[in-house]
This record gives C-alpha cells, sequence and structure tokens, in this order.
C-alpha cells in the first residue's frame, strides 16, 4: 500500500493536518524524525504518518523544522494520538513541541543529558558502570 | 561497659557483611543509593488540557463525582513497575477517590534499549535479529514487518513458497500470541486455570517454531528475501496437530468462562472503549474491532499474498473487557482457518529469492566453489546495498497496526529505522479506559488491551 507524500513548508505543517483532519483521515498512526546530521540543511525532517480508514488511504507528510528553535506546534488537540510520540521525538531528538500537554521525556530518565537519537550522539559513548564495581579509568 | 562496645562491633560487622553479600564490595551504602526512584513528575504538573485528553468521553460505566468529597479523599497510588498483572514493567501513578480512579498516567520507559538506534547500527540482513526483540510475543510480525520495509526499498517479490510460509508461520504466531494474551488475561482477573490452559496450547505452537526456526522466541526466521530455512519435513503433521487440538481446548475454554457469571459479571459493561475514542487514540487491532469497527489491514491493505485466503473479520459491538476478550478467540479460529488453508496449497518452489546480491548461497556450494565461499563472505560481512529512499509498510499485527518506516542513504545500513509499535500507541488509551472507574476494574482494562513492554519502550 503505497501512501502519497505531501512535502510542506513548516509554517503549513498545523492547518494542513487540519485539513487532513477534515479530508477523513481519522488516525494518525506515525510520528517520527529523521536527522540529517551534515547531510541535508536544516537538519530535522518530521514525518507523520495519517490513515483513513473510511477510504482506505494513507498519507505521509514531511517537514523540516528551522535549526534555530527547533520548535514544530504540537497537533495533539487534533489528534489525541499524537501525545506518546510527540513525547518520544522530544526524548530522542530535542524537537519542542510548541503548546504540547506534558512534554517529557518518556522514554529516557527525567534528568538524562542528550538526545540518544541524534547521529551526533555515539552509541556506547557512556561507559556501563555497575553498582560499587571497580572503577576503571 | 565492655560488653556493649562488644556488641556494637558485631553489629557493624555483621552490617559489612550484609554489604559483601549484596554487592561483592565492602564499601557500605549501597541500600541507600539504590533507591533512586525513576524521577518522571507525578501527576499535579498536569494541565487541564492533558487531563481533557485523558479523559475521554463519557460512557456507561463512568461513576460520578460525587460532590461531597474533599480533596482529602484523594490519594495518588503507585502501580508497579513490578507489579505481576501490568505485563512487564509498565508503571501507573493513579489518583483515587475512594476506590474509584479519577486520573491515570501510565510511565513507560523502564525497559528502553534503544533497539531503534542498534537498529542504525547493523545492517539489513542482522536486521530481523534487532526487531524480532521489539515484541517478543508475536517475534514473527516484526521480522516481517522488517523484511517487507526492505523488500519495498530494493524493489523485490518474495517467491510464492516464501510467501506463503510467511502467513502459515505468521498465523501461527497470532494464535499463540493470542493465547498468551487469554492466559494472562484470565489470571489477572482470577481465572488461574485459564492461565495453565492458555500456555500449554502455546508450547505445541512453540514446539512447531522450534522445530522450523530453532529456537522458541526471537527466530530470526523471517528475513529480506525470504524465510531463512524451508520447512522441516514432516511438518504438515504437526500442523495438522495444531489444527486438531486447538479448537478443541478453545471449547473447553468457552465451557469455563463465556456462560460463566463471575467471568461476565468481572467483564462486561467495563473499560468501554468507543469507536470515535479509538479513532482519537490510534487503537488498531482486536480493540478497534471488539468497539464494532471493521478494520482489518489482512483484507483492507493485504500484504505477503494474505489477499488470497477465505476468512471473516469478527467484530462486536461493545467495546467492553469481554468484548476485546471474545474478539481475541474468535481471531484464532480465523487464524486457524487460514492456517489449514496455507497448509492444503503450500506453493513448491524456492523458499528465498534467487537473487544473488541478496541471497547467500546454499552452506553445501561453499564446499566445492571458491566463489560461493567469496559470495557468502561478502554478505555477511559487508550485507547488501539498498537504494536510496524512504518507506513504510504497515501490517496487522495481534495487537494492531504494526509499522515500519526505513529511510535508507544507499549504504548497507539502514539510516532510520523506527518501528510504530502496536502497544505503544494504545497504551495512550489506558487513561481513558481506567479513569472513572473502580480500582478493581483497572487490572482487567490493563489484561484486555494486552500491551508488550518490549513493543512500548523498544
Amino acid at each position: 500500500m503505497n501512501s502519497e507524500i505531501l512535502n510542506i513548508p513548516l509554517n503549513d505543517y498545523k492547518t494542513t493536518v487540519e485539513s487532513l483532519k477534515n479530508e477523513g483521515f481519522e488516525m494518525m498512526m506515525d510520528l517520527t524524525v529523521v536527522d540529517w546530521f551534515r547531510k541535508k540543511e536544516p537538519r530535522f525532517e518530521i514525518v507523520v504518518q495519517f490513515l483513513s480508514t473510511s477510504h482506505n488511504k494513507r498519507k505521509t507528510l514531511k517537514t523540516f523544522v528551522n535549526d534555530e528553535d527547533l520548535s514544530i506546534s504540537s497537533i495533539t488537540d487534533i489528534y489525541p494520538s499524537a501525545n506518546f510520540y510527540e513525547r518520544e521525538a522530544f526524548d530522542m531528538f530535542g524537537i519542542i513541541f510548541e503548546n504540547h500537554p506534558d512534554l517529557t521525556r518518556i522514554l529516557m530518565p527525567d534528568d538524562w543529558v542528550g538526545h540518544p537519537l541524534r547521529k551526533n550522539y555515539g552509541s556506547g559513548r557512556i561507559p556501563v558502570q555497575f553498582k560499587n564495581a571497580p572503577k576503571v579509568d | 561497659m565492655k560488653d556493649y562496645k562488644v556488641k556494637k562491633s558485631k553489629l557493624s560487622n555483621f552490617k559489612n557483611k550484609l554489604d559483601f553479600w549484596a554487592t561483592n564490595s565492602e564499601e557500605g551504602g549501597w541500600n541507600i543509593s539504590s533507591t533512586d526512584e525513576g524521577s518522571q513528575k507525578m501527576l499535579e504538573n498536569e494541565n487541564e488540557e492533558q487531563i481533557k485528553i485523558q479523559t475521554g468521553t463519557e460512557v456507561l460505566d463512568d461513576f460520578v463525582i460525587d460532590e461531597e468529597t474533599s480533596d482529602d479523599e484523594r490519594m495518588i497510588v503507585n502501580m508497579g513497575p513490578q507489579h505481576p498483572s501490568t505485563h512487564g514493567v509498565l508503571r501507573l501513578q493513579a489518583e483515587l477517590e475512594g476506590e474509584v480512579v479519577r486520573r491515570v498516567k501510565p510511565i513507560i520507559g523502564y525497559l528502553h534499549t534503544g533497539m531503534e538506534k542498534t537498529g542504525e547500527e547493523l545492517n539489513y540482513f542482522q536486521g530481523p535479529t534487532n526487531t524480532t526483540r521489539m515484541d517478543y510475543l508475536s517475534p514473527l510480525f516484526n521480522e516481517l514487518v522488517f523484511s517487507l520495509t526492505t523488500e519495498k526499498l530494493i524493489g523485490i517479490e518474495v517467491p510464492e513458497r516464501a510467501k506463503t510460509i510467511r502467513i502459515l508461520m505468521t498465523e501461527l504466531n497470532r494464535i499463540s500470541s493470542h493465547l498468551v494474551a487469554l492466559a494472562t488475561g484470565g489470571m489477572d482477573i482470577g481465572a488461574l486455570s485459564m492461565m495453565i490452559f492458555g500456555f500449554r496450547e502455546r508450547e505445541l505452537i512453540l514446539n512447531f517454531f522450534e522445530k522450523t526456526t530453532g529456537l522458541r522466541m526471537n527466530h530470526n526466521f523471517i528475513r529480506p528475501g525470504g524465510v531463512a530455512a524451508d520447512l522441516p519435513d514432516g511438518w504438515q503433521k504437526d500442523v495438522q496437530e495444531i489444527l486438531k487440538v486447538i479448537p478443541e481446548k478453545l471449547q473447553d475454554y468457552d465451557d469455563m468462562l463465556l456462560d460463566n457469571p463471575i467471568w461476565k459479571g468481572r467483564l462486561q459493561n467495563v473499560g468501554i472503549l468507543t469507536t470515535e475514542e479509538c479513532f482519537a487514540y490510534g487503537i488498531t487491532g482486536p480493540s478497534l474491532r471488539a468497539s464494532g469497527y471493521s478494520w482489518d489491514l489482512r483484507k483492507s491493505q493485504p500484504y505477503s499474498g494474505i489477499e488470497k485466503f477465505d476468512f471473516e473479520i469478527p467484530v462486536l459491538n461493545e467495546g467492553d473487557v469481554f468484548a476485546r476478550w471474545r474478539v481475541k478467540v474468535l481471531e484464532i479460529f480465523e487464524s486457524l482457518k487460514i492456517v489449514e488453508q496455507s497448509m492444503h496449497n503450500m506453493p513448491k518452489g524456492p523458499y528465498k529469492i534467487q537473487d544473488k546480491k541478496i541471497t547467500p548461497p546454499p552452506r553445501k556450494r561453499l564446499d566445492e566453489s571458491m566463489e560461493a565461499l567469496i559470495h557468502h563472505f561478502k554478505i555477511y560481512t559487508e550485507g547488501f546495498k539498498v537504494p536510496e529512499g524512504d518507506a513504510y509498510v504497515a501490517i496487522e499485527s495481534p495487537r494492531g497496526e504494526l509499522g515500519c518506516y526505513i529511510v535508507s542513504d544507499g549504504s548497507s545500513k539502514p539510516y532510520r529505522m523506527h518501528v510504530r509499535g502496536p502497544s505503544f500507541c494504545n497504551l495512550q488509551a489506558l487513561p481513558v479506559i481506567m479513569t472513572d472507574s473502580p480500582i478493581a476494574d483497572a487490572v482487567a482494562a490493563i489484561a484486555s488491551l494486552d500491551p508488550v513492554i518490549g513493543d512500548v519502550d523498544r
């Protein structure tokens, strides 16, 4: 099942989502971010998947956020299912969703520093330290 | 005076021993430092908007707010993360008023292992090993969705036999996953025999999986380009056995539970989810079908040749916990139909795509051909390259829509691999189901959504 891809500017994001809801796309299935570190400008691309069960159609919405403020408006008021996904995107990539009711970390601990799924966040950079084990330099 | 000193030193000696026993180190203070509870914020930080999202629409089972209760009667209770009925390490913060739940916040992340990050470091050939560990009750679906997405990016079609093997295995997996859901759900509510029954029947299917794939869980059987191995000799006999035994046992379950007044009283009109709420919270799978909406990706957006099979979609209108339990039982019957048809119509031919770029040579060839050895080495070390682009593929897992989004930059590893787990999304609806209902129904509500924490936290 191929989904129709819409590349839209950041300013039209919320209005497009609203119009999609009115077109009969009842469900927001997925929201994720792609980090195009040193490959594309601006860096972060938001990818949202919509599903219309009545028309049996899918649509993919893609937009880039500005590098300066990394913020985009939240769509939780239109699709409540975006709640967890936006929190995950904030947690993993540091994207700020304006007017999100509860924008906190969801998978990582609250006091975690950094955003793990960014491309410049190396995996294995934090050595695993077990409790009271002798410290390794 | 002297005696006192001796006693004290003995006591401290004992403490050190305890420390040593617990941590294998003389250093004290382990018991103080180990109590830093997950620092996720409590409910009071939430605003009206968030509460509105959590409450959902008013339904039949809601308790009306009593005007006379004061704030003193409200308290916040933690449930989990180590609680047997939370199906893993789910933690719930519930605000109770008497024994009515007023607000709930699911707190997740206790099983987060960074699988999406790992997915960027494994090549496409190794990818299924990673994704199969996400939803550990339906591992074959995770492998299937990863493979389908990779195949869509490359633009290949697997042979007919591979497709049918995939369908056979995933539908058996759906049965085993639903059996666990019925078993653990029964245990949570108090039907302890159900626990034993469900796991007993699941064993039949797991034995077949072990025979076919070599493992009971985390098979890494479905790979980009086909499946890892052909079905074993005499597999029809095992499938016949499954087809014979499972319906009989399901009849036993029905005899035990379907007209059982306790079971009915405990589940009917509890945890109601309307179709609108399902749409709003992105709930798919059995929970959506139990609230009266016929939607199954196997029918509407078929994958892997499932459109050729003849089966029905069970739909119930009540939307309560009982309906969600019943839909799962009915779905097992439909899956058995598909398994039977795929057994009788298993096509002959290769079980892997005959594309040298993707498929490693058979093991026998390695002993006789140098080129085959080089080819084998290249595929296992470098993997195969996938053209640039991105793709989202969704399939119907036992819990709902399981999607995989892969972005490729032309190399042999995914640039970004994201899995849309159905449990992650379904868990958002937990506050909607649980608010304004008694605390005793909370456990039934969790069990009916059937979340797998491996899929939630990834």
